[in-house]
């Protein structure tokens, strides 16, 4: 068994995790949703045993190293991080619905790593031969991964917003049944993002810890560490717009989507349109 | 009349920037105006400013976009913002202060009003046994509780993590703490550069403004070598460095190897291994020449350009070469050699030797004369960063500040919990600083063990 086999398997179970939460928006079966769940940890767990076994066969080949390192990884392990993500709340909140917006992302992640991206096991080149890489990535991506899951549930929010405004309860009603209200969906968006704001605190601070320890400086102003700081001035405004009154709810929503969208540019924008550091072996 | 309207300025000049709309606004527009360096070269190349037209690049330098974050209004709303999070922590400080530092004891009529989760509990006994009891019950499930005394009731208080309330300002603080962290390191450090040659040594680094600086020590490079992969891709590169101080290698920092992602640090100089070059000067080059129509093989020795003079009154000079040729010939590895060959009475011909294993490449040039490149005694030169930074561990301390303040902020609450104790029972009251819903949970749970108390 190879771990290319795993993840297409993932990806399998991802997709099916996101037509099983489809199906339960629609049919509003509560043990549908619960299956949702469960094929979403099921996808977890082999993805998680995919990313051991990668670790495994880089060792295999003689110069093993964290399977953390090149694009294909890390679209790979960002996916796993959202899935951990949403379980996590899952579990603690048990608002099923919000799978349907979440897992499609880690989905849209295996998809485009399995069919669209190089899954050659690299050996590291000398700037990457260092734990701080693991530090640095893994914080990020968490970070990044609870904005995604923030970004879903902001989604949600808009639409149920939208929704509700347009008075078309009537039609609309069973959908709107499966999501959590407005005011809780504020309030999920809001703990995602206290989730995800600290992990891109402590990866803006690892990635400045690596450098200075690799090269002797902490900022440099390249282009990934600007976006990363605008991402972390936006839910930074997240944050402050929430104690002022007229930022909760719908326009804290569209910063957050916002801010997902800035966070996305930050991790592959930068990498495919500008030039600079973190330019994965290119 | 006048004094008022000072009074009136100062204060709205005051609240302009204590309010949390100037916050945010400054923070989105960071966030906006910072896009525009990372999209235009900072410091840039020449062939950059040739993709330019003459208008955009005299509106780039005037607006200060090709050294954007340090341009003046730039530096300006990072002040801004500084000033702003000051402000708002002066204004808001004393009063969360005041209520980590002085407490509310008494639950009185009022304030029980004011609180979200409040339950009353009729128990038996008196009043002053179920104040023993409720003490022991909130030091054992609680905290510690303060008892006061007040209108012939007793008003128990106990709170957990109070000053869970004050990491929104270590926060705010650990942000001033990095920026002066930057400032110090600005003024009192530097950035250089400074490539040793192997056998070399240096006791002076050029900054990249062109200035140099004495180290007060020196720095030499005992070696330096690359490894690859099978690939071609680079491995490693590695440095020896020795630190001589006052003619004498420092104990401990002798034949010290330095690679990417490990460097040395001395007396707060810190060096990193960064580039790499072939050192000419000094490198021997070993070729062999055989006759092709038989004959003993003849050893040769030659330094970079020197000509030397071959069997059969050829010349030969070795331009340049390399120990493994992979990254520049698909398919071939080993030692390779760019050489001049001039045959006797002939115009020279520039080709690339190879070493024995490829044989037929190199049959292919050469006329009378085999000619195989064994390799060489290479000498490298070494690349390396220095860097002094004075203010780096403020900025570390600034970051840890960062890391506590944000933990205490989001994911501690400060948790209180009043209990007015008369003859008829005790009502508990609580409240909590974050996540409502979790702490009526935690509420609960003590209202039902009291009740088996």
């Amino acid at each position: 068994m190879s771990s290319s086999m795993l993840f297409n398997v993932t990806m399998v179970l991802y997709m099916v995790s996101t037509c099983i939460f489809f199906a339960f928006l629609a049919s509003r079966n509560k043990a549908v949703g619960l299956a949702g769940t469960y094929a979403a940890l099921f996808g977890f767990l082999v993805q998680t045993a995919a990313i051991g076994l990668r670790w495994k066969e880089s060792y295999d080949q003689g110069h093993g190293h964290a399977p953390l390192s090149n694009l294909f990884e890390s679209v790979v392990f960002f996916s796993w991080t959202i899935v951990m993500i949403f379980l996590i709340i899952d579990f603690k909140y048990k608002y099923r619905a919000i799978g349907f917006f979440v897992i499609p992302f880690a989905l849209f992640g295996m998809a485009w790593a399995q069919l669209g991206l190089d899954s050659g096991i690299e050996p590291l080149v000398p700037a990457l031969q260092s734990n701080w890489l693991m530090y640095h990535v893994i914080t990020c991506f968490l970070g990044y991964a609870a904005f995604a899951v923030a970004c879903g549930i902001s989604i949600m929010y808009l639409i149920r917003e939208s929704m509700e405004k347009g008075g078309g309860n009537a039609q609309a009603g069973g959908l709107l049944s499966m999501f959590p209200s407005i005011r809780i969906l504020d309030d999920l968006n809001y703990k995602a993002i206290m989730i995800g704001f600290p992990l891109l605190s402590l990866g803006i601070i690892t990635g400045a810890a690596w450098a200075n320890y690799a090269w002797g400086t902490y900022w440099s102003w390249d282009p990934k560490e600007t976006w990363s700081l605008i991402v972390w001035f936006v839910y930074a405004a997240f944050l402050h717009a929430r104690i002022t009154r007229g930022w909760v709810g719908r326009r804290a929503a569209i910063l957050s989507v916002i801010g997902f969208a800035a966070t996305i540019f930050c991790y592959l924008g930068v990498n495919l349109f500008l030039s600079g550091l973190h330019s994965y072996g290119k | 009349m006048t004094t008022t309207n000072k009074r009136g300025f100062a204060q709205e000049v005051w609240d302009f920037f204590c309010s949390l709309k100037l916050s945010i606004f400054l923070l989105i527009g960071l966030a906006l105006v910072s896009i525009i360096g990372t999209v235009i070269q900072q410091g840039p190349q020449r062939e950059y400013l040739a993709t330019l037209s003459e208008t955009k690049i005299r509106l780039y330098s005037a607006l200060g976009f090709f050294d954007m974050y340090h341009s003046w209004w730039f530096i300006l709303l990072l002040y801004l913002l500084t000033l702003n999070l000051i402000c708002c922590s002066i204004k808001r400080l004393p009063r969360v202060w005041k209520v980590v530092s002085e407490p509310v004891l008494v639950m009185d009529d009022n304030f029980e009003k004011s609180l979200a989760t409040v339950k009353d509990l009729k128990l038996k006994g008196s009043k002053e046994e179920l104040k023993t009891r409720m003490e022991a019950f909130l030091r054992a499930e609680f905290a510690a509780p303060v008892i006061t005394e007040s209108n012939g009731e007793y008003h128990l208080f106990a709170q957990k993590s109070p000053w869970c309330r004050l990491g929104v300002y270590v926060v705010h603080l650990s942000i001033i703490v990095i920026f002066i962290g930057a400032l110090i390191g600005s003024f009192f450090g530097y950035k250089a550069y400074t490539n040793i040659p192997e056998g070399g040594g240096v006791s002076q680094v050029q900054t990249q403004s062109g200035k140099m600086i004495p180290l007060g020590f020196e720095v030499r490079c005992e070696k330096f070598s690359v490894a690859y992969y099978d690939t071609g891709a680079p491995k490693e590169f590695k440095s020896i460095l020795t630190v001589v101080e006052n003619g004498k290698p420092v104990p401990g920092f002798q034949s010290r190897p330095i690679i990417v992602n490990d460097p040395l640090t001395y007396k707060g100089i810190t060096f990193y291994q960064s580039s790499f070059g072939q050192s000419d000067e000094g490198s021997l080059y070993h070729l062999t020449v055989r006759d092709r129509k038989g004959g003993a093989p003849v050893r040769l020795d030659a330094r970079q350009g020197e000509r030397v003079a071959l069997p059969g009154g050829a010349f030969l000079s070795v331009m340049e070469a390399t120990m493994d040729v992979r990254p520049f010939m698909r398919g071939f590895d080993g030692p390779g050699a760019q050489v001049e060959f001039t045959p006797a009475g002939g115009n020279p011909q520039p080709f690339v030797v190879l070493s024995g294993k490829y044989e037929s490449f190199n049959a292919q040039h050469g006329g009378d004369l085999l000619i195989t490149f064994d390799g060489m005694d290479q000498k490298f030169y070494t690349g390396l960063q220095v860097a002094h930074d004075p203010g780096v561990w403020v900025v570390w301390f600034g970051c840890f500040l960062m890391v506590v303040g944000i933990c205490m902020a989001f994911f501690m609450s400060h948790k209180r919990v009043w209990a007015r104790v008369t003859d008829s029972g005790v009502t508990l009251g609580g409240s909590a600083s974050k996540n409502p819903a979790g702490f009526e949970i935690c509420f609960d749970d003590l209202v039902e063990k009291i009740g088996k108390a």
